[in-house]
């Protein structure tokens, strides 16, 4: 960024230029000591050659006898071999995500997004793509258990309808509790169970919950709903404290909507600009045009303070947050194009909040109430009502219905002791969680890819569940169990689901039988219905609201304060037994496999809290809310100071072994009141203690070697007047002038006859949120390796998302440098093979294993590598990952990698893609099975291979479209398109295209590698490139 | 009996339905337009070859003749697409062709139209007035290299003769040499010369020569050589490779005496990577007419019952299922991608070029070696199918080489086509 003169960072080890961080920075392989079993002398090496010499020559004699057993009676459409494709709807409590489920042999191996939903609009995230490995985890329930013992059907029904009934005859009182539930059929058969049991009553909450948004709509609107937000309409979105684009709500809706207005070419050279004003460094931060840290007690007052100068009423809760007054002139003047959104919980708060919009003109707009979304249905009253009664001993019967409150509600501990005395306690959780545990009936539920289920995320939107696969243990649907239980004629639930959409949603008008309307909207996954659309009008009492604001919010508070939140990749933790989520680096820390606090580099000196480069840190005890949990530091730039942030979803006790024992669970310090408070403005201390913990970051694993040219971006303003704005152009000096690097070259270059494979990414649009990287590793059977070889530097994911921070201050102006440091601008690059026409792993590879193909592939040829790693030292991208052990069919590797070592994770392996064994190199291929196949079909049907056809599996799970994959020799392709590929009548297949897109540019240009894969420039919409962020 | 229908056989129906729609006046003489004969070939070899042959009895009846022996063609007409009734009504032709074949009633063509009718008898009718071709198999030897061009007798021969030239003239020489020696013994010679004549070549100087015992080792280090590295590339490789099957199916009976279609069992070969071992559901589809095999009587056929769960007695299904455990002989290594599609689809090579002989086996074996060196070798050699391919119209165009486009220019010997 010699233009810009901006300085990026991996981490703060690298901006304080740490001697650890400095000694390995330069080193591919680090040896960092790590104590390998060096108990092998020569000879025993000659003993086990001589003996696998002998063992292969002798296994050469006898050849194995495999077994080929086809199907007795084959199904139509199944071909082994081939792969179906079937609509379904992933559902996790209120989290929502329409999907297609790619089976092979009968068993689901891949989920992506389907293009056909008009909410999740083809998006995923990287818990969406993660859940399929969910369905194969060994924690899962056999079968129904009594009293932990396991037991059948039969016996349970008989004694849960025996119970009940005793329950009902003495008029006692049941109650079904469960996180949103959006499927209308599962509520039809829970009220088929109510009608039954008259006492019963359904009480849903959620983990994290909305209720506060609920309450203040309920004020503001006369109706406890949440309002569709289309990010997409608006010029000027503000969030305080909302991560919109990482949990809040809906974020693969919101993330799709957002970055349709983040994509800039030169004929449209407007976007939105996004404000954040938080404590944590969220995502939706790290992707803020303008981010100020704010404490959450301040929370409160800056959405007062923007309701203030919007209204004009003269008044100030606040003063001195920066880029507040900016804001607030932006909104004014986008009337109509405007979005505030806030993540409080607080009623009070969202009802300023709703003001503002009510303002702002959003209602109609970029906020539509007539299409409220059914996402987060929890009732934190009804929640706490519930423990109260349980302990209080008014409640004879509950069922969990697929929760989990002992671990994730905040009196979790309080219900937990209360369920001894409740005479009857089911839970229908697929694993025997915390809750599960605590019951005396577990009646587990199928996996949602063996179910039949629908759901209405949206009003008027709804889509379809269906098994993917035969159930694999003697689990049973549980609205089947409630039907069952209700004493139902009928009690199975595919003909209730099937029933309840004939009698609901189908008309003979339509001219269509019903069968024909069930199968298209089984075929589409989804079902659509006019919306009418419903006015609403604000209504709600601004002046109470405030007021109450400015009683609890404090504009100054020296205590240090808490905000609780939730992860990106883990979530909840519903999911914590995981391992692609464990391992997939979080957005912003790039920790893995860990839980921590996020605390100020001001506080954590304060404290004497020390981050090392190998991310060594200590251990603190976080008190807040009367709890205190043990969790290491970990020193974030971007936290505000005088806060510390700590994600739920960890601290799983009854999980599988995975996700047991990661951290502590958060859950117990959140604040119940009225409404569920994640912030927690007083009563925290952190306490340091001198028990030292290994936090595994890979933020600093891979280093470009002082290299700069690796990020280019620039600001708005510089580019509408230049399109070039941010790039840089290297050049080499040749005998007597400078010229571009790619003029000079020792190699005769490429011709790729047939196609040519190049990928661009768009900086603008890529959030980091990290669902590439799952869907990579399920693709591709990458390895999972485990925390302690993530320390190693030995983590496997072909596909990582660098996360830069940026400072404008110049590297001699230590203040300056300093000053950004702790508010950064965040930039995130998604990193794999660039398939380097001049590659420089192929020419140092004595076996030739690595090659170049003719269509622009660098191949990888596991079966050829013997391992020297000589490729890895010399890729200039550090994309290239060695299989440092045998991950596969090793105990050593069962809880980080069971995909590869147990026979049920084993199902989820793609059967197209080798499973590496160890010693051998691995990198992205560009999904080359999936080309392969395309190009298969095309030849098959004998024409040619259209663009769209051949679509990777990260660009496949990428929400913001910001990966772009096809034939750059096609120039109706949409990478032609996009990049502006003018051809060359002279040398039509030469690799030198003339590409037109001015924010196009190679990583690394100057090194003359020429690779394949091409970067958009970054353009934040700020004023000034110099500005604070 | 249940008959499903292969896709390509639809697809088929289709084709011969616009082929045939201008025929529609013909109805009902039998056409001899060679574009109907044709579509009725296509529909005989992919449904009734199974069970009938035009000049030869096989499960039914030979065909050849059959307007003729007949009713009427409508009677045809209801007969295929539903026997069962035709034999119900009464039909006295009907109930002795079902007498005749103790009973086993045809497969129901419910979907057949006349015209489709009509083309199978047109082809029949054609058939049926060719002259009696040579007898099936020999025509389809398997391709391959391997084959002298000398006929081998005459290489025995010229052999021999060159061995008894060889002892001749060793005859020769040795009578030539004692004639000398008695000559020059009859001169006076001096003593030098004379030892020289007489000098003793005995078989121990020679063994102990530098020269003869540097030629034994390297010959034999040569031999150990080649012999541990021949042994040493055949690790893994299982050629001829014939294991005992669960079931004595013979591909010898079904692919080449009945001649039914590779396509028709192994369901897969032109659609993806497997062939697929057929269901047992796809042999059900002759046995439960077939209860008698040529080789082996019932015992084998009943294993299909028992594993599909049908019991031929009353010809109902018992729901008691058991899968076949076949012993699988092609086996190449997972880091090998190998899709029966793109060659026996897209490339149009035939099953045997690298299955062999099969029509010829009772018991299938691995024929080829499944090494890379093989694959290379036949992408090297093989022109790349590019006819009526559009797929490789750019390829072809830019094919700038008078030499057919091989498999090899295309990219075919690159490393992540088979390895990924």
């Amino acid at each position: 960024m010699s233009n810009t003169n901006k300085k990026y960072w991996k981490g703060l080890p690298q901006l304080k230029n740490d001697p650890e961080y400095v000694k390995h920075a330069d080193k591919e392989f680090v040896d960092l000591g790590v104590q390998e079993d060096n108990g092998h002398s020569r000879r025993d090496f000659l003993k086990m050659m001589g003996f696998s010499v002998a063992a292969a020559s002798l296994a050469a004699c006898e050849a194995p006898i495999r077994k080929a057993i086809p199907y007795i009676n084959k199904p139509l459409d199944a071909d082994p071999g081939i792969p179906n494709y079937y609509a379904s709807t992933y559902l996790n409590g209120g989290d929502y995500c329409s999907i297609v489920v790619k089976v092979r042999d009968g068993r689901p191996i891949k989920v992506e997004g389907n293009n056909l939903s008009k909410v999740t609009l083809g998006g995923t995230s990287a818990q969406v793509e993660a859940s399929v490995l969910s369905l194969y985890d060994n924690y899962r329930l056999r079968g129904p258990r009594i009293a932990e013992k396991a037991s059948d059907w039969e016996t349970v029904d008989k004694e849960i309808i025996a119970k009940l009934n005793e329950i009902a005859g003495k008029g006692g009182q049941i109650r079904i509790v469960s996180n949103t539930v959006l499927s209308p059929s599962t509520k039809a058969a829970i009220d088929k169970f109510k009608a039954k049991y008259s006492t019963t009553r359904h009480i849903q909450y959620d983990a994290v919950s909305n209720y506060g948004i609920l309450k203040a709509n309920q004020e503001s609107f006369g109706t406890a709903m949440i309002p569709s937000y289309d990010f997409s309409q608006a010029k000027v979105i503000v969030s305080i404290g909302a991560d919109f684009l990482g949990t809040w709500l809906s974020p693969i809706e919101f993330s799709k909507q957002f970055a349709t207005n983040r994509q800039l070419t030169e004929e449209h050279r407007e976007m939105s600009r996004l404000y954040s004003f938080e404590s944590n460094l969220s995502l939706t931060g790290a992707n803020a045009d303008y981010r100020s840290m704010i404490k959450p007690s301040q929370e409160g007052l800056v959405v007062a303070q923007l309701y203030n100068i919007l209204s004009g009423n003269g008044e100030s809760s606040i003063d001195g947050i920066a880029h507040l007054e900016k804001a607030a002139a932006e909104l004014k003047s986008n009337q109509g194009k405007a979005l505030v959104v806030c993540g409080s919980n607080d009623k009070s708060v969202q009802i300023v909040v709703n003001a503002i919009n009510n303002l702002l003109g959003s209602y109609g707009t970029t906020i539509l109430p007539g299409t409220p979304v059914n996402f987060r249905q929890g009732n934190d009253e009804e929640m706490a009502a519930l423990v109260a009664d349980a302990q209080g001993g008014k409640v004879d019967g509950i069922i969990f219905y697929n929760c989990n409150p002992v671990y994730d509600h905040p009196k979790g501990a309080d219900l937990e002791k209360s369920l001894k005395s409740v005479a009857l306690t089911i839970s229908t959780s697929s694993t025997p969680d915390e809750t599960a545990s605590a019951v005396a009936y577990m009646t587990p539920d199928h996996h949602y890819l063996e179910s039949w289920n629908d759901a209405e995320p949206k009003a008027n939107s709804f889509s379809l569940s269906q098994p993917a696969i035969t159930p694999l243990f003697k689990t049973r649907q549980a609205q089947e169990s409630f039907l069952v239980w209700a004493g139902e004629a009928n009690t199975d639930y595919f003909e209730f689901v099937r029933e309840y959409w004939r009698n609901r949603f189908y008309s003979p008008a339509s001219g269509m039988d019903f069968q024909t309307f069930w199968d298209k909207c089984l075929y589409d996954g989804v079902l659509d219905l006019a919306n009418a659309p419903a006015s609403y009008t604000f209504s709600g009492n601004v002046e109470a609201a405030l007021a109450s604001i400015a009683s609890t919010a404090k504009a100054s508070n020296s205590g240090l304060e808490l905000v609780i939140y939730e992860s990106c990749g883990l979530g909840n933790g519903s999911q914590a037994n995981n391992p692609l989520l464990q391992e997939l680096p979080d957005p912003i820390t790039k920790a893995t496999w860990d839980h921590y606090i996020t605390i100020s580099l001001k506080d954590a000196t304060e404290l004497g809290i020390e981050n090392d480069a190998e991310g060594r840190t200590q251990l603190v005890n976080l008190t807040a809310n009367g709890k205190t949990i043990s969790v290491a530091a970990l020193v974030q730039p971007g936290q505000a100071p005088g806060t510390v942030g700590v994600a739920v979803g960890y601290g799983r006790t009854k999980v599988g072994r995975v996700g047991e024992n990661i951290g502590a669970n958060a859950y117990p310090l959140v604040s119940v009141g009225e409404t569920l408070n994640y912030s927690i403005t007083s009563g925290v201390t952190v306490e340091k203690t001198n028990e030292s913990f290994q936090i595994a970051q890979t933020q600093i694993h891979q280093t470009y070697m002082g290299r700069h040219s690796v990020i280019q971006e620039s600001v708005l303003s510089e580019y509408q007047k230049d399109p070039l704005a941010g790039r840089e152009f290297p050049k080499i000096t040749d005998w007597d002038k400078k010229v571009d690097p790619g003029a000079l070259s020792l190699w005769k270059g490429h011709e790729y006859k047939n196609h040519y494979w190049g990928m661009a990414i768009d900086l603008n649009t890529c959030t980091g949120c990290g669902a590439c990287v799952v869907a990579c590793n399920v693709e591709n059977n990458v390895a999972l390796v485990g925390k302690q070889e993530v320390i190693n530097r030995r983590e496997m994911h072909w596909l990582r998302i660098d996360r830069y921070y940026s400072s404008d201050a110049d590297v001699e102006d230590y203040k300056g440098m300093e000053q950004a440091s702790e508010n950064p601008e965040v930039v995130f690059q998604p990193m794999l093979c660039q398939h380097c026409n001049n590659a420089p792993c192929e020419t140092v590879c004595p076996v030739a294993a690595t090659t170049h193909s003719t269509e622009g592939l660098n191949q990888m040829t596991y079966n050829r590598c013997i391992g020297t790693r000589y490729c890895a030292n010399n890729c200039p991208y550090k994309v290239r990952r060695f299989n440092w052990f045998k991950y596969h069919d090793n105990q050593q590797f069962y809880t980080s990698n069971p995909a590869m070592n147990t026979d049920l994770g084993r199902m989820v392996l793609n059967p197209d893609v080798t499973v590496r064994s160890r010693g051998v190199m691995e990198k992205c291929s560009f999904c080359v099975q999936r080309i392969q196949v395309g190009k298969l079909n095309a030849k098959k049907e004998r024409r040619t291979l259209q663009d769209g056809e051949v679509v990777t599996a990260c660009q496949a799970a990428c929400t913001t479209g910001a990966i772009v994959f096809g034939d750059m020799n096609n120039p109706e392709s949409r990478i032609s398109k996009l990049l502006k590929i003018e051809s060359d009548p002279e040398r039509p297949y030469s690799i030198d295209k003339k590409i037109g897109n001015p924010r196009a540019y190679r990583v690394l240009e100057e090194i003359g590698v020429k690779p394949n894969i091409f970067y958009l420039t970054k353009i934040r919409n700020k004023d000034k490139a110099k500005e604070n962020a | 009996m249940k008959k499903r229908l292969p896709v390509p056989v639809t697809f088929l129906t289709l084709l011969v339905l616009t082929l045939t729609f201008h025929h529609l006046s013909f109805a009902q003489t039998i056409p001899t337009d060679p574009a109907v004969i044709s579509a009725g070939e296509a529909l005989f070899n992919g449904n009734c070859k199974s069970c009938h042959r035009v000049k030869q009895k096989l499960v039914g009846p030979a065909l050849a003749g059959v307007e003729t022996r007949v009713p009427s063609i409508e009677w045809i007409y209801g007969w295929v697409r539903n026997p069962a009734k035709v034999i119900a009504s009464g039909d006295a032709y009907a109930v002795k062709i079902y007498e005749e074949y103790n009973k086993s009633q045809m497969t129901a063509f419910t979907s057949y139209t006349d015209e489709q009718i009509l083309s199978i008898l047109a082809y029949v009718k054609a058939e049926a007035e060719k002259p009696d071709a040579p007898a099936p198999g020999t025509t389809t030897t398997a391709e391959g290299g391997g084959q002298a061009g000398v006929p081998a007798g005459y290489l025995n021969a010229i052999l021999i003769g060159m061995i008894v030239i060889l002892v001749l003239l060793l005859i020769i020489l040795t009578l030539i040499i004692n004639a000398l020696k008695k000559y020059l013994d009859q001169k006076d010679l001096a003593e030098e010369d004379k030892e020289l004549v007489h000098s003793k070549y005995t078989l121990g100087s020679v063994f102990r020569s530098p020269g003869f015992v540097f030629l034994i080792v390297f010959l034999v280090a040569s031999i150990t050589f080649k012999n541990v590295i021949d042994g040493l590339y055949s690790i893994g490789v299982q050629q001829n490779y014939q294991p005992k099957q669960p079931i004595a199916f013979s591909h010898k009976i079904h692919a080449g005496q009945y001649e039914i279609e590779c396509n028709y069992c192994h369901t897969g070969a032109l659609k993806g990577k497997q062939a697929n071992i057929p269901s047992a559901n796809i042999c059900m589809n002759c046995h439960t007419q077939i209860q008698q095999g040529t080789n082996t009587g019932t015992g084998e056929i009943a294993k299909i019952y028992a594993a599909i769960g049908y019991d031929p007695t009353t010809g109902s299904y018992t729901g008691k299922q058991k899968p076949i455990e076949w012993v699988r002989i092609h086996n190449l290594p997972d880091l090998a991608y190998f899709n029966h599609a793109q060659h026996a689809n897209v490339g149009g090579i035939q099953c045997q070029t690298c299955h062999g002989p099969i029509q010829e086996m009772e018991v299938v074996k691995q024929y080829s070696l499944l090494t890379m060196g093989w694959c290379i070798d036949c992408h090297r050699k093989t022109d790349v199918n590019t006819k009526g391919n559009a797929y490789y119209d750019k390829l072809l165009e830019l094919h700038n080489s008078k030499k057919a486009m091989k498999v090899e220019d295309i990219g075919g010997l690159e490393c992540a086509k088979c390895h990924y």
